[in-house]
């Protein structure tokens, strides 16, 4: 090392232990890089620092006690994380919260992930000497996304972040002070009543069930059961890689046979992929690319598949909407075209006087996401007065329903999806992550399927995490400037720049949750960075294995242009959101 | 008018001032401040105006109407004198006479009699120990103080620049315009060792060099006037009875660290002292005071009020930007400070009031003048409020290094009712008790943190030996509750539980266990808290427990309160000698808890008995008395 070096390197004493720190922003950051889970409540390094919930406290060679998620390290910084006084205090903190605190963890939906429960055994609570004396408040059950218990609460205000730092919306915030303090909307509106959009990343980093999802477990139990009822289900790009969390899988491994295995034996009657719904959408949004290029039209194209952007858009900047693709979502095409063949296959049935399947269909998605939840209700999701989707079930009521029925995911087999619509392309895989869209209808329009062209293609800059991802495509004789970006709060910021005539975009992809899908509000918590990381490569790898890699090429979607679809595109695959 | 549009105007301006004040043959000043308002001077000042407007032998001018000119007799509404406990105050120069307690009755007689004749009327002058007290300056109360920010609060219109300028209104800030560099202006503050009177304490030369020396250019100045401790009024007098010293100082503030813009935050319980601001503000924009170059020059300075809805948590400045931006007044974690990222996330000297109003002077007469009042490490006056039961309430104003012993005792004239000091309550909700062997303790900052107490922003709540400490740190406790911000858990949730401790105790259901759960409470809110504010929130439970351990023991083991102030734990009880067996206490009694025979002694059943006292109180033979 040269003496240059020394010099620049600066250390911190961690527990008598001597440890190098470079830019780390805060003391937190580099206790944890030492290996020492130092426990957390309102602490998230994508949020701004909040410092409220104090269980981060340290101590310096002076004896005193800091917080280290808001203490700039200094060189020569000289800190204990487990006296007897930090012991203390944090069993102390932890007592008062649970003190204050609905405590029927038995029956609570979060049993055994909450991390409140999960620290207060950690730590050793085992007591609590105060009564609870917090006035118990009523339940939200008005929205068809999350449910909002606020006895659960412990004031960590990292739901209040989120929705306002990363999503820029704000619904939520605090009222009244001290111990009466609350975390609310404005008014105390219903959720249903304000401008949620349902995305559910509040949800998923609220460390207890104070903000849950609204569980359909119960209504699909029962029409699984219900003879008359054949129960399809969908599943969506990046449940596969999130539903092995809480049966042991590796971070981010396609769980998707087993998955699919589960269902089998819990009664589901046919089990497709929402991939396939996603190749349709390829097919769809192309070809409303290519037109609108043309004509000029309603440019920027926006995505329309994902439901808490849409929301946004139509809530926040209502002048843009006509400019939201037509296209259905994968879920809502394929939704659509299920019901749409079995009604085809019932009058064929009739016609030809062969026994028809007298069983009412039920599509049943699986789905990242609790804004699906609400997309599912929307009037333009119904098809000849027909619900295209019945239920949506996310992630974590999938898990749970595994468990119900006492399955271990871990030691299923891995089987293969129901044919037709089991099989899809790469292209529609990478739907679950920001990015993933616009490649795919890159790749359509490109009409390559050289690898040479594709890596081009991913290469453009559509693929990463960053809030706004710009490239330019050359197609035909037009250069093409694409968007893609992560959360609302950007996309706000986007749609801002472009009222100001300040940016020009042909085609934008907005996912409201950040990195996408494996994110969602739907997915199992907790979402480290390392969990992050690996849902997102896993992603890319269904992608890279997958022997078809352009939705076109998907020889079922073929079939069904020529088949079913014929002269009905429209009335299936889309909606108008440009009226209202 | 004429625009104050270099250093010669402003002294033609002050000297003329001056000059008309001198001519004039008589002055009435009738106080004005919230105390004597509410006390009725509203009226006396009308009263006063009719009188002497319907002498058709009197010249008369009122109020802040007054042309400049040589009137011989003017009617002011003056800004707070500070003796608010013989409120209403009127002033009556130049006999320098001071009338206390004055009635709309009284108008007439001061009319007739003083003011047409120059008699004293003597039964509206103060009295103490026998002697009557002719002069203001005389009254023991004012001999004793050391009032320099205080010097005009009483002595002038408050809403009127000129007599501000008459006394020397922004002359320190010509001064620094036309002298000085802003370096020096910082140097000079940093070398008087002004210390923040907002409680903490710190430096404000040194805030200013920090935020003077910050790379971003568009820095603020604030000035935080949201005094929140019940019972401290200091920085609301001074907002009423002076407020263009403080501005003045917010000007220099500005200057020195190159503010262009400025926030005044005031708690809008303080309509008055908004008033008077919006007032002065407008009549120094009016003047060239304030807005664009100022005093010709090319500094320039715009000034807002910013009213607070009353969160006692407001008063920590990152609570207090953060109100002042549109958003809820909750304390941020630090880094980064406010000096470098305050208010708009800009650099930002936030200082409170007093602070502000001691700067002028220190200008004007050096800063090697100012440290020799008061000691080293803390100079200067400090100004209190001094309530509670002592003789003569009020606001008062000593040099830094005055002993309790002579606030209370010279300047507040001793224990009301002649009772025995037990307590001064100091700091309010942040602070501390000091106890008689206090009493000789120098009041500064860094002798009264060694006490467990601090100066805070100067309330100081006499007690006497019929106060119940556990009464008052429970008080205190539901103050700090109520008002928490609400944000981190050991502020929230710990105070929450400290005081049902507390109201456990003075209901008489403490346990010897709840006194170890508060100080485990009170330690571990005092380490991990957020903000100031929830640091020092177990302050005043601390301090009575250190202090007055025995009698929170006679709570919870004898359940006895021997103040009485403990309504849970009174005992009534009837003396059989007096009774005559009546039977009206038992008739009165509302939940049937006195029993007896007619003619014999009554009797109470303490385990029925509600305390509320209606026996006591209905008892024609005094048969019926708290236990002892």
């Amino acid at each position: 090392m040269s003496a240059e070096n020394k010099q620049a390197t600066k250390y911190i004493t961690i527990n008598n232990r001597k440890i190098p720190f470079t830019d780390e922003k805060n003391v937190l950051s580099i206790i944890r890089k030492t290996g020492i889970d130092l426990p957390t409540f309102c602490y998230h390094s994508e949020l701004s620092t909040y410092g409220a919930c104090r269980m981060c406290v340290v101590e310096d060679d002076r004896g005193r006690v800091f917080a280290s998620c808001s203490e700039v390290p200094r060189d020569g910084m000289v800190i204990y994380t487990n006296t007897p006084k930090l012991q203390h205090h944090r069993k102390m903190i932890l007592e008062l919260l649970l003190a204050s605190h609905c405590r029927d963890c038995t029956t609570c939906r979060e049993n055994g992930v909450c991390t409140l429960q999960k620290l207060a055994q950690q730590l050793g609570v085992d007591k609590v000497r105060f009564e609870n004396t917090k006035e118990q408040l009523p339940v939200d059950d008005s929205s068809n996304c999350i449910f909002i218990d606020p006895n659960k609460c412990i004031l960590c205000g990292d739901c209040v972040r989120t929705c306002e730092e990363i999503q820029g919306l704000g619904i939520l915030n605090f009222a009244h002070r001290g111990s009466k303090m609350r975390v609310t909307s404005a008014f105390h509106r219903k959720m249903a009543d304000t401008d949620c959009v349902g995305c559910g990343q509040c949800r998923v980093v609220c460390p207890t069930g104070a903000i849950t999802i609204k569980s359909n477990v119960h209504a699909v139990w029962e029409v699984v059961s219900d003879k008359s009822k054949r129960v399809v289900v969908q599943i969506a790009p990046a449940v596969r890689v999130a539903i092995g969390d809480s049966f042991g899988l590796p971070r981010g491994e396609n769980a998707i046979g087993k998955l699919v295995a589960a269902l089998r034996r819990m009664g589901f009657d046919e089990i497709y992929d929402t991939n396939f719904g996603a190749d349709l959408t390829v097919m769809e949004e192309s070809k409303e690319l290519a037109e609108r290029l043309e004509s000029g039209e309603n440019l920027p194209l926006f995505t329309s598949c994902c439901p808490g952007w849409v929301s946004f858009c139509e809530k926040k900047h209502p002048e843009y909407r006509k400019h939201i693709s037509t296209c259905r979502s994968p879920q809502q095409m394929f939704g659509a075209l299920i019901k749409e063949d079995a009604k085809v296959r019932r009058e064929q049935a009739i016609a030809n006087n062969e026994p028809a399947d007298e069983r009412e269909t039920i599509v049943v998605s699986i789905m990242p996401c609790t804004a699906k939840k609400n997309e599912i209700v929307r009037p333009e999701h119904f098809t000849d007065g027909v619900q295209n989707v019945d239920f949506v079930l996310t992630t974590v009521e999938v898990t749970r329903m595994i468990r119900e029925a006492g399955i271990d995911l871990a030691q299923m087999p891995s089987e293969s999806m129901d044919m037709p619509f089991g099989l899809a392309s790469g292209a529609a895989a990478i739907f679950g992550v920001t990015g993933g869209v616009t490649e795919a209808v890159l790749r359509r329009l490109v009409g390559s399927n050289r690898m040479e062209d594709l890596e081009e293609i991913s290469f453009t800059g559509v693929r990463g995490i960053e809030g706004v991802k710009e490239a330019t495509v050359t197609l035909g004789d037009r250069e093409v400037k694409i968007a893609v970006v992560n959360g609302l709060k950007c996309a706000d910021e986007v749609l801002n720049k472009m009222k100001a005539g300040e940016v020009y975009y042909d085609f934008v992809e907005v996912m409201a949750c950040k990195r996408g899908c494996i994110t969602g509000g739907g997915q199992p918590t907790p979402i480290g960075p390392r969990t992050k990381k690996a849902r997102f490569e896993g992603m890319y790898n269904i992608d890279k294995a997958a022997q078809i890699k352009l939705s076109n090429e998907n020889p079922f979607i073929r079939t069904l242009y020529d088949g079913i679809l014929k002269g009905k595109e429209h009335k299936l695959l889309h909606n108008e959101y440009g009226e209202s | 008018m004429q625009k104050v549009e270099n250093r010669e105007i402003l002294n033609d301006l002050r000297d003329a001032s001056r000059q008309r004040m001198e001519q004039s043959k008589c002055r009435i000043l009738i106080c004005a401040g919230t105390g004597c308002l509410a006390g009725g001077s509203g009226a006396v000042y009308e009263r006063m105006c009719e009188l002497v407007a319907g002498d058709p032998d009197i010249e008369v001018q009122f109020g802040p109407e007054i042309a400049h000119g040589d009137g011989p007799m003017e009617v002011k509404k003056s800004g707070c004198h500070g003796f608010c406990e013989m409120g209403p105050l009127m002033r009556i120069e130049p006999l320098g006479i001071l009338y206390t307690k004055v009635k709309l009755e009284d108008c007439e007689a001061i009319f007739e009699r003083t003011i047409k004749k120059g008699d004293v009327i003597r039964h509206l002058l103060y009295k103490q120990n026998g002697i009557e007290y002719q002069k203001q300056e005389e009254i023991p109360f004012y001999k004793k103080q050391t009032r320099l920010v205080l010097e005009n609060c009483g002595h002038i219109d408050a809403e009127h620049i000129e007599e501000s300028i008459a006394h020397g209104g922004y002359q320190a800030l010509a001064k620094v315009l036309f002298e000085m560099t802003p370096e020096q202006v910082v140097d000079e503050i940093l070398e008087s060792n002004l210390r923040g009177r907002g409680g903490g304490g710190f430096q404000t030369g040194y805030k200013w060099k920090q935020v003077a020396r910050q790379p971003e250019k568009i820095r603020y100045v604030v000035c935080n006037g949201d005094e929140g401790d019940p019972g401290a009024f200091m920085d609301r007098s001074i907002m009423e009875g002076d407020p263009h010293k403080m501005i003045e100082g917010m000007m220099i503030a500005a200057y020195a660290v190159g503010a262009q813009e400025g926030y005044i935050y005031v708690r809008a319980e303080y309509p008055l002292a908004i008033s008077r601001l919006k007032k002065a503000m407008q009549d120094a924009e009016e003047h060239g005071l304030l807005g664009d170059h100022i005093m010709g020059t090319d500094f320039s300075f715009r000034l807002h009020i910013n009213r607070g809805a009353g969160a006692f948590v407001c008063g920590e400045g990152s609570a207090l930007t953060a109100s002042i931006e549109g958003n809820r007044g909750m304390p941020r974690v630090k880094p980064p400070r406010t000096v470098e990222q305050g208010l708009f996330e800009k650099p930002t000297v936030l200082n409170n009031v007093e602070t502000y109003a001691n700067v002028p002077m220190i200008i004007l007469k050096g800063a090697a003048w100012y440290k020799t009042i008061g000691p080293e490490n803390s100079p200067g006056t400090k100004a209190f409020a001094l309530t509670g039961s002592v003789k003569n309430t009020g606001l008062i104003e000593v040099p830094m290094g005055t002993t309790l012993r002579e606030v209370i005792f010279d300047i507040g004239g001793g224990i009301k009712g002649d009772g025995e000091f037990k307590a001064v309550q100091i700091g309010g909700p942040s602070g501390g008790c000091l106890i008689t062997p206090h009493l000789d303790v120098s009041l500064d900052f860094d002798s009264l943190k060694k006490m467990g107490a601090m100066i805070g922003s100067g309330g100081l709540v006499v007690m006497d030996s019929n106060t119940c400490m556990v009464e008052v740190a429970r008080f205190f406790m539901n103050f700090t509750q109520n008002e928490s911000c609400g944000k981190c858990v050991p502020c929230r949730e710990g105070t929450k539980r400290m005081l049902e401790i507390l109201e456990r105790i003075v209901a008489g259901n403490g346990t010897m266990e709840d006194l170890d759960l508060l100080e485990e409470l009170a330690t571990m809110i005092t380490e991990t808290a957020l903000c100031g504010l929830g640091k020092s929130a177990a302050l005043p439970v601390m301090s009575t427990l250190k202090l007055f351990r025995d009698e929170y023991i006679e709570h919870v083991v004898e359940k006895k309160c021997a103040s009485h102030t403990c309504s849970a734990l009174r005992r009534f009880v009837i003396s059989p000698e007096l009774c005559k067996g009546c039977s009206r206490c038992a008739r009165n009694c509302p939940v049937g808890a006195i029993s007896g025979k007619i003619k014999e002694p009554f009797t109470i059943d303490d385990s029925v008995c509600i305390k509320c006292g209606a026996c006591e109180s209905n008892c024609a033979f005094g048969a019926i008395h708290v236990e002892a």
